[in-house]
């Protein structure tokens, strides 16, 4: 528990001066830094103006007491996230009960226990550190807009049936230019493709939800419906096949490893949610047209084409987009043959 | 003259916050304080509760940190009067903790030197 001993800012909100000074020495003493505000309403400034890990806040304020100002960061998309912990009298433990249905975090008592508040203060600014280490975890995997959507629903475990698309992409083959095999150095040319390639996938709007060795399993349209999810992932698709040529350029210059790889998209039902436990769970999906993903990314090797898509991808794609069909082919596990359609 | 100031309170706060710091949030309270209490009575001629429950709130608070019980349980019963609506119900209960202040007050002021 080091980490919760690190510093942080703190907004100091009450309308009496002796509380303010108290409180503010109190937390100076343990090595944060602080600001203060008389009332909701410069809270409210403060807040706008500099970031803060956590704000003290006062019920019985005039101007803007600790509900109305409680109310406001609710309702503020920017403050939503804020930690509160609320500073009251004894007697007012009603209104406390009150302010924590309302979204604060703790409640301190005045006169303050310093031991007391050390604690609480502590204890949040490390629920703020897990909650910022957990928002950055996700965004290397998704989008900023998906990942706020990860957060705000939280690790609920079950599916529901989504009309999205899925995409599998995998290295087909490693082409040696050097005799360089040094592990570390194909560990760092894997991260360098890796962050090419899910960086066309978060500008479409995709989420990554796998890895699977040298290979990855991204999904669009889940788990925010997008109406254009099959057109999405075909353009990130040709994005990736883009960014792949640029990147073996560089390779090739440097004396490096080229790499190849194929793409396989497919759209349709799929049960989308977290699967795994309360502990350790992803966000994926599974059903028939994820598995045809999967088959038609295999195929990619058969047909010597870097990607290709299925019917039901096909059907919501552009007029100008440069589609050609592969013909009918019955994939392992199937009953009926699938046409298939190699773009770009 | 007896003693207003719950020693154990005010020495453990002393102890927390160093002997110069206590001074100086004794002197902003005996700053503040005076303001506490006009905000009272003119609030009470004013028939404003909610202000007066609040002037009564925010003494009673102070009281307690500095130990000066019978401060804070006056400011307590008028912080209710305030809070039920009823300033009718005062009497001479703002008198009593002008009273209290004033020897809170100087118990305060003789403990800082």
């Amino acid at each position: 528990m080091t980490a919760a001993h690190e510093p942080g800012h703190m907004l100091v909100v009450d309308d009496n001066r002796v509380n303010r000074l108290l409180l503010t020495h109190h937390l100076q003493q343990m090595g944060h830094t602080t600001e203060t505000a008389e009332n909701g309403r410069e809270a409210l400034d403060k807040l706008h103006s500099s970031e803060f890990d956590l704000m003290l806040l006062d019920i019985e304020m005039p101007v803007m007491n600790g509900y109305q100002t409680l109310e406001a960061c609710r309702d503020d998309p920017e403050l939503r996230e804020l930690r509160v912990i609320m500073t009251s009298s004894l007697d007012e433990l009603d209104s406390v009960v009150k302010c924590i249905e309302m979204g604060a975090e703790d409640y301190l008592v005045k006169p303050l226990n310093p031991i007391l508040l050390k604690a609480r203060v502590n204890a949040s600014l490390e629920k703020k550190r897990l909650r910022d280490q957990q928002k950055r975890w996700f965004r290397t995997f998704a989008t900023e807009e998906v990942a706020d959507e990860l957060m705000r629903n939280g690790f609920a475990l079950g599916g529901k049936t989504v009309d999205a698309t899925v995409m599998f992409a995998d290295i087909r083959s490693f082409t040696t230019l050097s005799e360089t095999h040094d592990p570390a150095v194909i560990h760092e040319m894997l991260n360098g493709y890796f962050s090419l390639m899910f960086g066309a996938i978060h500008e479409r709007g995709g989420l990554v939800s796998q890895l699977l060795g040298d290979g990855f399993m991204a999904v669009f349209g889940a788990p925010i419906p997008r109406e254009n999810h099959r057109e999405l992932a075909v353009r990130a698709g040709l994005d990736m096949l883009v960014r792949l040529d640029e990147f073996n350029r560089r390779q090739e210059e440097q004396g490096g490893t080229r790499i190849r790889i194929g793409i396989g998209i497919a759209s349709g039902p799929m049960i989308a949610g977290y699967t795994g436990s309360q502990e350790r769970a992803i966000y994926t999906c599974i059903g028939d047209t994820v598995n045809l993903a999967a088959r038609i990314e295999e195929y990619t090797k058969v047909a010597k084409r870097p990607l290709i898509i299925g019917r039901h991808a096909r059907a919501g794609l552009p007029a100008d987009m440069h589609i050609e069909s592969l013909g009918e082919v019955v994939f392992k596990g199937k009953q009926q043959a699938v046409e298939v359609f190699a773009v770009g | 003259m007896t003693s207003v100031i719950h020693h154990a309170t005010y020495d453990s706060l002393k102890q927390m916050v160093g002997a110069g710091f206590i001074g100086e949030l004794v002197s902003t309270f005996l700053e503040d304080a005076p303001h506490m209490l006009d905000e009272l009575r003119a609030a009470l001629y004013a028939n404003d509760a909610e202000t007066f429950r609040r002037a009564a709130h925010s003494m009673k608070t102070n009281a307690a940190t500095f130990g000066a019980t019978e401060l804070a349980e006056l400011a307590k019963a008028l912080e209710m009067f305030g809070r039920s609506n009823n300033l009718r119900e005062v009497g001479n209960l703002l008198d009593a903790l002008h009273e209290a202040y004033e020897n809170a007050a100087s118990e305060l002021k003789g403990l800082q030197v």
